[in-house]
């Protein structure tokens, strides 16, 4: 679904897709940092003491969850000044592309990148022999990982729309629901392999901020009814 | 600047590389843009941030020339409607280079990822001469060392001598060493990797059909390169000939000597384009005093670049020609010619009026094109390769060097627009791609692993 959101919203405008690969760049970079930091935490540690290490780890995730939105608002900030560069430049004094499409489309950069870090190498050996589950594991295991990739990346979309709107018009409490969201279904992976305890949350949070970012786009129960039913 | 072509068998050639990003744009395009401005102005405007706009400096390159001679008066008014064609093709330009460096390193890390033969190790080319299986760390830091030295002093000497040769007017012998490496490089290198492809898959094809797959593929090269043909196909060649470079590169270069010379060429590449001694920077220079495409090196060029009439006989089909003649020049030998304005453009129509002025008395179509060194296709895709093969994290290495390296071009377009002339392209794009790659491989990967192993989602 990510690849679809791609191809049909993204890859006709150029500007567009420099955009998304700005933004998983950055994503790329803060992943970067926070791994730096959780190795940096491993190497000082024990590396015997199991429970030290969940627990780095789990430190480790949470930090990487506040770095990947840190630069998110860089990336932000950036946008805000690319945009009044372009409006400068444009003809008709309006830029080509609307902080909300931006928006949009970092929100997807984002998502791709985290997405693609976490399924790939999944994939790859995916495509091998073996079975899953051999060792009391989960049988569910690609099935989740590919549900549990999914809703993030579309969270990360719908995060990234809801966040730039917060930033736009100042409203904190907006910022901060959005990192708060982010931390609640990142801790809520915690519960692996209990799927029941990390899917059915981030998929009801995935819907809410589907529902929100979708208010704060514009739209309405009206036009989505419009839509549905094909009228003009 | 020509790359080498290290091969075993040494009858190859060897090339120098010399790699620069100019952008293009046509020089007697601006009194006609206003035409084409407001069609365009819906257009990609660039990131202001992110590209400036290769036309723009295409369009100083370009206007280098033709404003001397041109409309002195007429420059200021322009300058900011050129910028703002800039910037406005900024966006399509980057990805118009996008577009080819992406598929030539698919290309690359889909046959690594398949084709043992590549990542086996069977012997380094003689520029390389120091092994590196040594037991040391010291030594086999030495060697490495010591190859890249060797490799990019015979770069240098190469590229000097072609410079020589420039400027003494020896087109034919540059031209005939040219086409016998883009031989070489279309019909043995596609044999064999060919032959391995085919191992690979289990495919069983005999001889006489091969013979006539390669003969097809080699003359439909050869003659797409060095003279017509459709501008894809001569893309699509020109990928094909990078990555079999590449590939290469990345079988016969030892471990770390690929990655020191990874390093070394990017500094290279840098002092050879901007120190004005620089032997790019006089190629460049030297031709454009003389008004003639920049020598027939091995060029990527994205667009075609149609006559403008101005009351000048143009002919609008050399355009996509002359690219390809541009482009041609590479063959074995990995060119990274500076990728040039399109100025040669307008300026290799004027020794070829061939047709009547009646015909362009509006403005035609007129597409700027951002080129792109060869050489800077195979070096990215080396890259990338190299990732592909050696690191243990696998794809999300890969992926990290790919987004880097594509940031890196969009910093190098934008700088190309900001500074317009001719930039090495290597620098920024591979600092990004080693640091990405290097930090990947130690930092993110147990990171990512132990992720996954508890299947932790950030």
């Amino acid at each position: 679904p990510a690849l679809g959101l791609f191809l049909f919203t993204i890859a006709r405008d150029p500007l567009r897709i420099i955009i998304l690969i700005a933004g998983a760049f950055f994503w790329l970079v803060s992943l970067l940092l926070s791994s730096l930091i959780w190795f940096i935490s491993v190497k000082a540690s024990d590396p015997q003491d199991e429970r030290l290490q969940k627990g780095l780890l789990i430190f480790g995730v949470m930090f990487s969850v506040l770095l990947q939105e840190a630069f998110r608002f860089l990336y932000y900030k950036l946008l805000r000044k690319a945009i009044e560069g372009l409006v400068a430049l444009s003809e008709d004094g309006c830029s080509p592309i609307s902080i909300q499409q931006m928006a949009y489309v970092a929100g997807v950069g984002f998502g791709l990148m985290s997405g693609a870090f976490s399924m790939v190498n999944l994939l790859a050996d995916a495509l091998g022999p073996g079975t899953v589950g051999i060792h009391g594991d989960s049988q569910l295991y690609f099935l989740t990982s590919a549900f549990m990739t999914m809703v993030l990346i579309f969270l990360h979309t719908f995060w990234g729309i809801l966040f730039f709107h917060g930033c736009e018009h100042r409203r904190w409490w907006e910022i901060v629901a959005v990192i708060v969201m982010h931390l609640a279904v990142s801790g809520s992976t915690f519960f692996n392999p209990l799927y029941v305890g990390s899917l059915v949350p981030s998929y009801l949070l995935m819907a809410t901020a589907a529902a929100w970012a979708y208010l704060l786009s514009g739209g309405s129960a009206q036009n989505l009814r419009r839509f549905l039913l094909c009228k003009s | 600047m020509i790359t080498f072509m290290n091969n075993s068998d040494s009858e190859e050639e060897p090339c120098n590389e010399r790699t620069s990003l100019m952008s293009a744009e046509s020089p007697s395009v601006p009194s006609y843009q206003d035409g084409l401005q407001a069609s365009e102005a819906g257009e990609v405007q660039a990131h202001r941030k992110r590209r400036t706009g290769s036309s723009r400096s295409p369009n100083n390159i370009a206007d280098g020339d033709m404003s001397d001679s041109g409309v002195p008066v007429r420059e200021s008014t322009l300058e900011n409607e050129e910028e703002e064609l800039t910037l406005k093709y900024g966006a399509k330009h980057v990805i118009m280079l996008f577009v080819p460096v992406t598929l030539c390193m698919i290309v690359v890390v889909a046959t690594i990822k398949s084709v043992r033969f590549y990542t086996e190790k069977n012997g380094q080319l003689i520029y390389t001469p120091f092994s590196e299986d040594t037991p040391s760390v010291g030594q086999r830091l030495l060697n490495s060392v010591l190859n890249t030295i060797i490799m990019i002093s015979v770069i240098v000497v190469m590229t000097v001598f072609l410079v020589l040769l420039y400027k003494y007017r020896c087109y034919k012998f540059i031209h005939g060493w040219l086409i016998l490496s883009s031989l070489m490089l279309l019909f043995l290198f596609t044999y064999i990797y060919l032959g391995e492809v085919l191992k690979t898959y289990n495919v069983a094809m005999d001889y006489p059909t091969l013979f006539l797959v390669i003969w097809n593929f080699g003359a439909v090269g050869m003659i797409c390169i060095h003279w017509k043909g459709p501008l894809q196909l001569q893309q699509a060649y020109l990928i094909m000939i990078s990555a079999l470079m590449a590939l290469v590169f990345i079988k016969y270069l030892p471990e770390w000597s690929a990655w020191v010379i990874l390093g070394a060429i990017s500094i290279y590449d840098l002092m050879a384009v901007l120190c004005p001694k620089g032997p790019l920077r006089m190629l460049v220079e030297t031709a454009q005093e003389r008004n003639e495409p920049i020598f027939p090196a091995l060029i990527y060029s994205s667009a075609m670049m149609w006559t403008v009439g101005m009351a000048k006989p143009d002919t609008a089909a050399r355009g996509p020609s002359q690219q390809t003649w541009d482009a041609a020049e590479d063959g074995g030998e990995n060119h990274r010619s500076p990728s040039h304005a399109d100025s040669q453009m307008s300026e290799t129509r004027s020794p070829v009026p061939t047709r009547p002025i009646t015909s362009f008395e509006e403005p035609e179509e007129e597409e700027r094109g951002v080129k792109l060194g060869l050489g800077d296709f195979i070096f990215y895709s080396v890259l990338v390769g190299k990732a592909a093969a050696t690191a243990s994290g696998d794809w999300n290495t890969t992926l990290a060097c790919f987004v880097a390296i594509l940031i890196g071009l969009c910093l190098t377009l934008l700088l190309l627009a900001v500074f317009k002339k001719a930039l090495p392209a290597l620098p920024i794009s591979i600092t990004f791609g080693l640091v990405f790659y290097f930090s990947t491989d130690n930092l993110v990967r147990p990171f990512m692993d132990t992720l996954a192993s508890h299947q932790l989602y950030i």
